[in-house]
């Protein structure tokens, strides 16, 4: 009992180190940049609406990084999603709705062949979706090499609906009260957020994931089917990789080869910065929510300075993963220590 | 059958075999393929471009058996480094310009300063993997996303081209050598890396570690060294094969240099019959199946799909070879067969 209490304290204390860190970065941002308007409400709700897509891939990861498994292949997927998005309505003249649908089940589909080679094969999760990765990436060539804009109608106007908070709002110049808005892909993020924490959290298929990322073996004695719940996982990972797509695609309303480079070390480092361990076992979506919001401090950062090569986000993203798997490693370290 | 049997159970058949049919295949989408000739005074044609373009896969495949045999994980960050050596080269060389026809600082130099940075590169993850224990994947993702940045911010986000005529001459050819210069460095490497491998017991060690380190540890060997220098080795691979692409483009293209390398250096160590679990490795194999990879390349370059497509193609051929390598897969081959002779049995009562 004494020795959870301790293991649960570390994990913990890597939440608050994250939540802590997001907290002194805004503040930092909003004494550096206030004359630009860093300090105002919308600010703070962008954070959401230009990641609100990688709010939910990075809820994914996690899930699969709970699982002690990973999933690089989540940017391609984005890429390819958002380029069977723009052909299907573009090209072949497709309503929104289908479009939509045919590509979460694409995402399913993906999900599954990942899934099946993971668990049923026991190949290296790595190895598989870096195959993935390839695959979706140059899926996403063979069907345009050309960037295909969505004009839509449909798409566009969920993309451009601007729902208004009640709150938070201020007075401009002219007197006109201006109020905060998000787009509903923030609330499809959210409300994702929410269902996953309750999925992970208080269902018996959640509390398999981390019985198998803890312990593989011990899973398997105590008579879970370890194979069958990495499947899920990896299916469930592939379809909110999809959702993920589709929301991003909200935000660029185009398909291009190049699109979304790197998103999923973003994910990957959202989920570790949030707690997520790379042995498996441990972690937490809300830590990844906020993972993901460090990283767009970092864009919003580099947007308001203003003269910084946008290479600097991922430079310092890539340093920062770096800062936490070490931070990780030495708890791990004083863990086994603890032990003997 | 004997004799058959012998034959297919030897480690290279596989390999071997695999570059036999990617090689009938190429004759079939090109029948020139075999075709040699002289142009400018250097060898021409498609088998001289297989293994004049396949240098910096092989190379990386070096360094990738070894990385792959200690560790039993891939360094994916093979491509990035040799963007971030080019950079470091032609940055150097160039003294900073963008595009400069004589060398402002010397090459040799540049070159030596461009390896130095890659095999720091390589202890990077070295230190990552070996010390810190971190997954070998996830330890060289840093470097993968972050190394085509570093080589950005290196060069300005500008492509830096070194005009002179004797900076090609690393990727192209030596006036009067009618063999093209990278595939001489190749050789070199591979011998080198045999030599050292068989002559000294480094070979035997990196097995060890590979196949049980907490063992190899406890006999006295010391695996985060070993494991460590294989990653420093596998960052050295990546800065020669870094060099020998810049000097073919001669200038520093952060975006393109080295572009899924990474996927053909792997693809290599398992078409050459190496377990991705770790352990036993064979270096002739990856190399063979180093060449097997570029003649999949240049064939399918024959048949008009872009270099951006590829990695489909790619990407399934190594789904299938390590399915086909899971022991899981042999097991429910073995329960198949048993299940069909089972009921063979049956319809025979």
């Amino acid at each position: 009992m004494k020795k959870e209490g301790r293991k649960l304290d570390g994990n913990s204390f890597l939440l608050v180190i994250t939540i802590a860190l997001f907290v002194i970065m805004y503040i930092i941002g909003i004494v550096l940049f206030k004359d630009q308007g860093f300090a105002k409400t919308q600010n703070f709700l962008n954070l959401f609406i230009s990641n609100a897509g990688l709010i939910v891939i990075a809820v994914g990861m996690t899930i699969v990084m709970i699982t002690g498994g990973i999933d690089i292949s989540v940017g391609s997927v984005v890429a390819m999603v958002c380029m069977v998005l723009a052909w299907t309505m573009e090209m072949a003249g497709w309503g929104a709705i289908p479009a939509t649908i045919f590509v979460l089940v694409i995402g399913l589909v993906f999900g599954f062949v990942q899934g099946w080679l993971v668990a049923y094969l026991k190949i290296q999760p790595f190895i598989v979706t870096l195959a993935g990765m390839f695959f979706a990436r140059g899926m996403t060539a063979v069907i345009s090499k050309e960037m295909i804009s969505i004009k839509n109608e449909m798409f566009l106007s969920w993309a451009q609906c601007k729902i208004y908070l009640p709150f938070g709002g201020y007075t401009n110049k002219k007197g006109m009260v201006i109020k905060p808005y998000i787009y509903p892909s923030v609330i499809i993020a959210i409300v994702v957020l929410i269902a996953i924490f309750i999925v992970l959290k208080y269902t018996k298929f959640g509390r398999s994931i981390y019985a198998i990322g803890g312990n593989e073996q011990s899973a398997l004695m105590m008579g879970l089917n370890v194979k069958r719940t990495k499947l899920k996982a990896y299916v469930l990972e592939g379809f909110l990789a999809s959702l993920g797509g589709f929301l991003f695609c909200l935000n660029t309303c185009s398909g291009f080869v190049e699109q979304a480079k790197g998103l999923e070390m973003d994910a990957i480092a959202s989920s570790v910065i949030g707690g997520t361990l790379l042995t498996g076992g441990v972690g937490n979506v809300i830590g990844s929510l906020f993972g993901v919001l460090i990283k767009g401090t970092i864009e919003a950062f580099i947007t308001f300075q203003g003269t910084l090569s946008s290479w600097w986000t991922r430079i310092t993203i890539a340093a920062m993963l770096c800062f936490f798997i070490v931070l990780q490693s030495i708890f791990a370290a004083a863990k086994e220590k603890n032990k003997k | 059958m004997e004799n058959i049997k012998k034959l297919t159970s030897k480690r290279l058949f596989m390999p071997i075999f695999c570059l036999a049919v990617m090689l009938v295949a190429a004759v079939i989408a090109s029948p020139d393929f075999f075709k040699i000739g002289v142009q400018n005074g250097v060898l021409y044609g498609r088998i001289i471009d297989v293994i004049n373009r396949g240098s910096e896969v092989v190379i990386l495949a070096v360094g990738m058996t070894l990385v792959v045999s200690a560790s039993a994980g891939t360094d994916i960050s093979v491509g990035a480094v040799m963007a971030v050596v080019a950079a470091v080269t032609c940055a150097f060389t160039a003294g900073g310009q963008q595009s400069v026809n004589e060398y402002i600082n010397n090459p040799f130099l540049g070159a030596l300063l461009g390896i130095l940075v890659g095999v720091l590169c390589g202890c990077f993850n070295g230190f990552l993997v070996a010390r810190l224990k971190i997954q070998p994947m996830v330890a060289t993702l840093i470097l993968f996303t972050a190394g085509r940045g570093i080589a950005q911010l290196l060069t300005n986000g500008q492509i830096t081209y070194v005009r002179v005529e004797s900076f090609k001459m690393l990727g192209a050819s030596i006036p009067g050598v009618p063999i093209p210069t990278s595939i001489f460095v190749t050789v070199i490497m591979v011998v080198l890396t045999m030599v050292l491998l068989k002559k000294t017991a480094m070979g035997l060690y990196i097995e060890s570690v590979g196949i049980n380190s907490r063992a190899a540890r406890l006999v006295g060997l010391k695996s985060t060294m070993i494991i460590f220098m294989v990653y420093a080795f596998s960052g050295f691979c990546a800065s020669i094969a870094g060099l020998i692409n810049s000097s073919r483009i001669y200038s520093a293209d952060a975006n393109n240099i080295g572009l899924n390398l990474e996927l053909d250096a792997i693809l290599a160590v398992a078409l050459g019959g190496n377990s991705l679990a770790g352990g036993k490795f064979s270096l002739l194999g990856s190399v063979i199946g180093a060449y097997t990879i570029q003649t999949l390349t240049t064939t399918l370059y024959a048949v008009s799909v872009s270099s951006d497509q590829i990695p489909v193609y790619k990407a399934i051929v190594v789904v299938i070879i390590v399915s086909l390598q899971s022991p899981e897969f042999g097991k429910m081959i073995r329960r198949l067969k048993a299940k069909s002779s089972a009921q063979a049995g049956k319809g025979a009562a």
